[in-house]
């Protein structure tokens, strides 16, 4: 039993909090859905398990790695490191601008200071229990191939998960001492995007660089720069320190002890520095909205424009505006780097490289239109001023979908238009697959819409998983045939076909077909 | 001439009756307040008249329109206000107020005179070009308000406007909404503080179980109620507990 006030206590509140916002957002905030999700998380896990056997299996046996192991393994992990730091920095920024029970915490007669060495604690543990739950099957398929000696990657993921809050931690306060709490927000939530996406694309940028001839969709495979003869004549020798985090996923005792030490002791160093001001900071950033730290603009004049209009262009000063959605368009546009790289590298060549973009066009384009799709319908956060102006409910709608599909001809355009000097033909396919991809997954977030607030949008694919599903699918269904259909192969009908009964079956399984 | 409102039989149920065969009139120029217990379809009934809820049986007539059969019509003469001031945060005051305008389809200039006025008026001036997310609770319920006004609506509904809402802003949104109805303007107010209600309605309607179970001046509630001097408080809590006996 633990007394209130103490550590353990706050631990155990946190940890409790911790659990039901995650159990929440995976249910959708249903009771009834808990089982459900159960279920859907043991058939994932045992998929995951099998998708493991085939990718890590034949790995199980290895004991004295060669160096091109190890620069592997340090690469995914690397990899793993990056997307948790990505994730602790989303977290670390929502604890700072997360109003909720700080008034509580700061009126109460507790240390504020162990109060928040705690929630950082369980922020770091939250970070590290989902990376371990998605190392988990890779963990279990070598450890049963290879011997229980495996399962000290278990403790390798632990000590890069505590590495990744540590560094998200300090890099937050950083930033807040350095730029303060007004840009903190945008900028860590850019640079979350960033650092998410920045170890992959760099391998592909590399891989595509140091390509002698022509890039193919070889050179966009993202390990394959890692075995190139270049990156193992910079890999220091197999005795060297900087093996160790591999050598400790490996099962080398030593090496995971002090791999794991260093690693808990550098967050532990962490939150100690950062909880002695996170109070501070906490309360200058909830008290933004009092401060009103906007810049002064100069009032202009009012613009004449039909309902419809003044929708559309609300609707795009509100995109404009969203720090959160600059930065995810951000990240996808990052993922578009190495596609527009291969296609400038590529130029005067035509071809293949050009059929390689296509499909990562329509897949993003639709992935964005979903998500704006989200904010300008389901996201509206005047729900009744709008309901109640003079204007048919129909042309509200048009508005939106115009908002958004106008937004995605204005970010997608300069890729069509470059593709179009490499191939008209390419372009067309390009286009027309954008187009649709994002027409479908606007489609999909009109039949599924429900009233939400803007500041929900990190949840939206909690509040119907068969629109997410099937806005996913829609996307992969409709960049395939825009790629086959870009490549001149009459194959392309079987997935645009595949498309139309994803729309038309999430149509029949929305509420709106009620 | 037609009223203001006219609202006759009008039925809403959710899991229960919500509004139950409700008839309700309200002049021109007149400040009409609806009081009830919690849970007793005040709100409920004034979301039907705005056109955000679709009633299950009944009619309600806009100045003669039938708000069901022709809702553009209808909206294009009413504001709504709820509790909770929902505006844009990424926007202004200014453009918000330039939005509501467009939507209405005002012109464009005279739109920003209004906006300005009511801006003035309001005392949003410091913060006419500040995002609305850095403003207080009371200074979003009067962006709110402006947002109404700025079309000019003949009839403006307003449920519990003055929640929140500090005696300084209360005074004054109190002062626009009087204004509005000594200019010939109909104001339909929902509230819980029943000293509003005493000081500023032309007539109160007191709803129970989604039924308007008396209504008038003060002083023909009061008779209603068998209190001669008595509080607008007993007199509503003697109407309601005799309507719970029933």
């Amino acid at each position: 039993m633990s007394y209130p006030g103490t550590l353990i206590w706050f631990a155990h509140h946190e940890s409790r909090l911790a659990w039901r916002d995650w159990l929440a957002m995976m249910t959708a905030g249903g009771r009834w859905r808990t089982r459900s999700v159960a279920i859907v998380c043991i058939i994932v896990l045992a998929a995951m398990h099998l998708l493991a056997l085939s990718m890590v299996g034949r790995f199980a046996g290895v004991i004295e790695p060669d160096r091109t192991a190890l620069v592997v393994i340090t690469g995914c992990a690397l990899l793993a490191w990056s997307l948790m730091v990505s994730q602790a920095l989303e977290s670390v920024t929502r604890g700072f601008y997360t109003r909720s029970d700080l008034d509580l915490i700061l009126s109460s007669p507790v240390a504020a200071r162990k109060v928040f060495a705690v929630r950082m604690a369980t922020m770091a543990l939250s970070i590290t229990a989902m990376a371990l739950l998605l190392a988990a099957p890779f963990i279990n398929v070598l450890s049963i191939g290879g011997g229980a000696r495996w399962l000290a990657a278990y403790g390798a993921v632990v000590a890069i998960g505590a590495v990744a809050a540590a560094v998200a931690l300090t890099l937050t306060v950083a930033l807040f001492r350095a730029i303060g709490p007004l840009r903190t927000r945008l900028v860590a939530q850019i640079l979350a995007a960033v650092i998410g996406a920045a170890f992959i694309i760099g391998l592909q940028v590399v891989a595509i660089v140091s390509a002698d001839t022509t890039p193919t969709g070889a050179a966009l495979s993202r390990y394959a720069v890692l075995g190139t003869d270049a990156v193992l004549a910079l890999a220091p020798d197999v005795d060297s320190i900087v093996w160790w985090p591999a050598r400790a996923i490996l099962g080398h005792v030593g090496a995971l002890a002090i791999f794991l030490g260093v690693s808990l002791a550098v967050l532990a160093v962490a939150i100690l520095m950062v909880a002695r001001n996170f109070a501070d900071h906490v309360i200058a950033a909830s008290s933004l909205a009092q401060s009103a730290p906007q810049p002064i603009r100069v009032a202009r004049a009012f613009r004449q424009a039909s309902p419809k209009r003044m929708l559309r262009r609300k609707e795009w000063t509100l995109l404009r505006r969203d720090p959160w959605l600059i930065s995810q368009t951000l990240m996808q546009l990052l993922y578009l780097l190495p596609p527009a790289l291969l296609l400038w590298r590529s130029f005067g060549s035509g071809g293949e490289a050009a059929t390689l973009i296509v499909p990562v066009l329509v897949m993003a384009a639709g992935q964005l239109a979903g998500g704006l799709a989200w904010l300008a319908i389901s996201g509206e956060d005047a729900p009744d001023l709008v309901a109640t102006a003079p204007v048919r409910a129909r042309e509200i709608v048009a508005a939106k979908i115009e908002a958004v599909l106008g937004a995605i001809v204005f970010a997608f355009a300069p890729f069509v238009l470059a593709l179009a000097f490499v191939s008209a033909w390419h372009a067309l396919s390009a286009a027309i697959g954008v187009l649709t991809a994002a027409a479908a997954a606007t489609a999909i977030q009109l039949w599924f819409r429900a009233q939400a607030r803007r500041s929900h949008f990190r949840r939206r694919q909690t509040s119907s998983r068969v629109a997410t599903v099937a806005e996913a699918f829609s996307s992969i269904a409709w960049a395939a045939t825009a790629a086959l259909a870009a490549a001149g192969s009459s194959l392309a009908l079987i997935p645009g076909v595949f498309g139309l009964l994803v729309l038309a079956g999430t149509r029949r399984l929305s509420p709106r077909s009620t | 001439m037609s009223p203001a409102l006219s609202i006759r039989g009008l039925v809403k149920h959710f899991d229960r009756p919500a509004v139950d065969g409700l008839d309700l009139t309200v002049q021109k120029a007149e400040f009409y307040t609806l009081l009830g217990p919690n849970g007793a379809g005040k709100t409920t009934t004034l979301r039907m008249v705005a056109g955000l809820l679709r009633p299950d049986a009944g009619t309600i007539h806009i100045h003669g329109i039938d708000a069901l059969k022709d809702p553009v019509a209808a909206k294009r003469c009413v504001a709504w206000i709820s509790d909770e001031p929902m505006i844009y945060d990424k926007l202004n005051p200014l453009e918000y107020l330039e939005f509501v305008a467009g939507l209405w389809g005002i012109d464009a200039r005279e739109a920003q005179a209004r906006a300005h006025e009511l801006i003035g008026w309001l005392g949003l001036g410091a913060q006419a070009t500040q995002r609305c997310e850095g403003l207080s609770k009371g200074m979003r319920q009067k962006v709110a308000l402006a947002g109404a006004l700025v079309h000019d609506p003949s009839v403006i509904i307003l449920d519990e406007p003055l929640t929140g809402l500090d005696a300084g802003s209360a005074r004054q949104v109190k002062g626009v909404l009087r204004e509005r109805v000594k200019n010939g303007g109909t104001v339909i107010m929902t509230t819980h503080i029943l000293e509003v209600a005493e000081r500023m309605a032309d007539r109160i309607g007191v709803i129970a179980a989604g039924r308007l179970i008396a209504q008038g001046t003060l002083t023909e509630l009061r008779d209603q109620a068998g209190r001669g001097a008595a509080s607008l408080e007993d007199t509503f809590l003697a109407l309601v507990a005799e309507q719970a006996a029933a």
